[in-house]
């Protein structure tokens, strides 16, 4: 036998789901077992699945405590039972693909929208909570780019683009996910009345060194998303007011208090030459 | 290959302690971080670690390139890697003589390699092309161990010993994980010590473990056990003055505390190696 096979069938050993008691499975998921004997010497004390029970239990506890660190606002909302569930069923899918334990849980929402069973009675407010989460640990360390100088703005030359900060999320969200985070932070709990919001926007972002959520209107944020999609400023102000009938007074009001509040949040970056549009 | 000989006595940095740091500003002859939580590209972590820098002298420890993975190297992972280096100057990087990846998916687990010819020229081929790439000394550190394999064909210390020839690299001595892997697999922990190339050692590691009815498990959550500081006196009789490192990663204490069970190393050094503060 290989080396490579060896790791090969340890891996695929480690990586099945526990068993009753948090043991080394009898059988995987899939029916197909690995011969642990096979591959892995027993000694004096300890058979071969024992010594290999060792890994797996260090695998699974390790991620395990990892996603809870991260998702503390979705373990409250789901509860602690229905919250371990959940996330040895997305590891079992979702295996980790990064170098690091950062990333494990960004492909979490998305997971979860494909299996709603998992959301326990309001699988929409656990995905909402998914993406605020996710999105925090973004802002909380993600990559900066170089902040835009205002003067840039001034000049406003025909086809500018911007771009925006690549650890900013924008999302669009039917629960008020940030206030029950802020709740979960200071109690500990998830509130007992949730009240579903029709959407709400909401920039997950980072100032000094610090990750703040701030709500954002329809208008401001479809103005962001069109200047992070790479649209020229003049046609991102036009898709951003395309339903108004306001006074074009009051829409300049607004793209002033904007345009000085994410100035002011250093959200506006230089977008590098040939920064087209990237979708429309 | 230089070796650093007056280094002194590091610590692992860890976020319990960085207030304590940051405000106090303990004398500390350097601290070793681990780089991939500094390599996430921007926010507090890095804000932290320049303030660190600004201090003091950091050395960079991995725990994910894998050069034992059959799987090529993650070239993403080397890039933010050297990126990290670039900001830390740090004059050697280390990482561990094991694999933990397999077909892209990530175990983060430091998992023992079979002990095959294979696995060596593999491995050492490896951190050549990392250490090529990344323009700093790479220095490989042997893991405790709780499972071995058939196919095995040498001891870990034969291996470590091929591994690091073929790879002109050096070695993290880790003196507790020789004791931890010496009661698991039943051999004589100073065989460990003297066979492998003094030469080669870069730096050493120590640190606490626990004991189970059936096995010892690598845990660095417990000081120093007196049968440990009797190897790291062999390793340093044999090594010579070695820039040293405490690791405490659960139910971590103060940092005095740390400080001070790190500084206990220096019983066993000669005057000559330490930091004159």
């Amino acid at each position: 036998m290989r080396f490579t096979q060896v790791q090969r069938q340890m891996a695929a050993a480690l990586m099945q789901r526990l068993g009753p008691g948090d043991r080394l499975a009898r059988r995987s998921a899939t029916g197909h077992d690995v011969d642990v004997a096979a591959i892995i010497k027993p000694n004096s004390l300890l058979s071969a699945r024992e010594r290999l029970e060792i890994y797996s239990r260090a695998y699974w506890f390790r991620l395990l405590d990892a996603i809870r660190d991260d998702f503390p606002g979705l373990a409250a909302v789901l509860g602690q039972r229905a919250f371990e569930g959940l996330a040895r069923a997305y590891l079992a899918d979702c295996p980790s693909r990064s170098y690091t334990l950062r990333d494990l849980g960004s492909r979490l929402a998305r997971w979860l929208a494909a299996h709603p069973e998992y959301g326990a009675r309001n699988p929409r407010l656990a995905i909402d909570m998914a993406r605020l989460e996710w999105a925090h640990i973004v802002a909380f360390d993600g990559p900066a780019g170089k902040v835009l100088d205002p003067e840039h703005l001034l000049e406003l030359k025909p086809g500018l683009r911007l771009g925006l900060q690549p650890y900013i999320s924008l999302l669009e969200l039917q629960y008020p996910v940030d206030e029950m985070r802020v709740a979960i932070n200071t109690s500990g709990h998830a509130p007992r009345r949730v009240v579903d919001q029709t959407r709400i926007h909401l920039a997950v972002h980072r100032a000094g060194l610090s990750v703040y959520y701030r709500r954002l209107t329809l208008p401001e944020s479809r103005l962001l998303r069109s200047l992070r999609a790479g649209w020229p400023v003049e046609e991102a102000i036009g898709r951003c007011f395309r339903d108004s009938s306001g006074e074009s007074e009051e829409m300049l009001a607004k793209l002033r208090a904007w345009f000085a509040a994410w100035s002011e949040f250093g959200w506006l970056t230089v977008r590098e030459a040939n920064g087209e549009r990237s979708r429309p | 290959m230089r070796k650093h000989t007056n280094f002194g006595i590091g610590v692992g940095l860890r976020v319990p302690h960085l207030s304590h740091i940051l405000e106090r500003k303990p004398v500390v002859d350097w601290f070793e971080i681990i780089s991939e939580n500094y390599m996430t590209g921007g926010g507090r972590p890095l804000a932290v670690l320049d303030r660190i820098l600004e201090q003091y002298r950091v050395i960079q420890h991995g725990v994910s390139l894998y050069f034992g993975s059959s799987g090529p190297l993650n070239r993403t992972h080397l890039r933010d890697l050297k990126q990290l280096i670039k900001r830390t100057r740090t004059p050697w990087v280390t990482d561990h003589l094991c694999w933990g990846s397999i077909d892209g998916r990530y175990t983060h687990d430091l998992l023992p390699m079979p002990y095959t010819m294979e696995a060596a020229r593999h491995t050492a081929r490896k951190i050549r092309q990392a250490q090529d790439f990344l323009e700093v000394p790479v220095a490989v550190e042997n893991v405790s161990s709780y499972a071995a394999f058939h196919i095995s064909r040498m001891s870990e210390w034969e291996f470590l010993n091929e591994v690091v020839e073929q790879a002109d690299c050096g070695i993290l001595l880790d003196v507790n994980n020789v004791y931890v892997s010496s009661r698991n697999h039943d051999f004589d922990p100073r065989l460990y010590i003297n066979a492998i190339e003094p030469q080669r050692v870069m730096q050493i590691h120590l640190a606490g473990h626990s004991r189970f009815e059936k096995y010892i498990l690598d845990s660095h959550d417990h000081p120093v056990i007196e049968p440990v500081w009797q190897l790291y006196q062999l390793a340093i009789e044999r090594c010579g003055p070695t820039p040293t490192l405490l690791e405490w990663d659960d139910r971590i204490p103060s940092f005095e505390e740390v400080h001070t069970e790190a500084l206990k190393a220096a019983r066993y050094m000669p005057e000559s190696a330490m930091v004159r503060q």
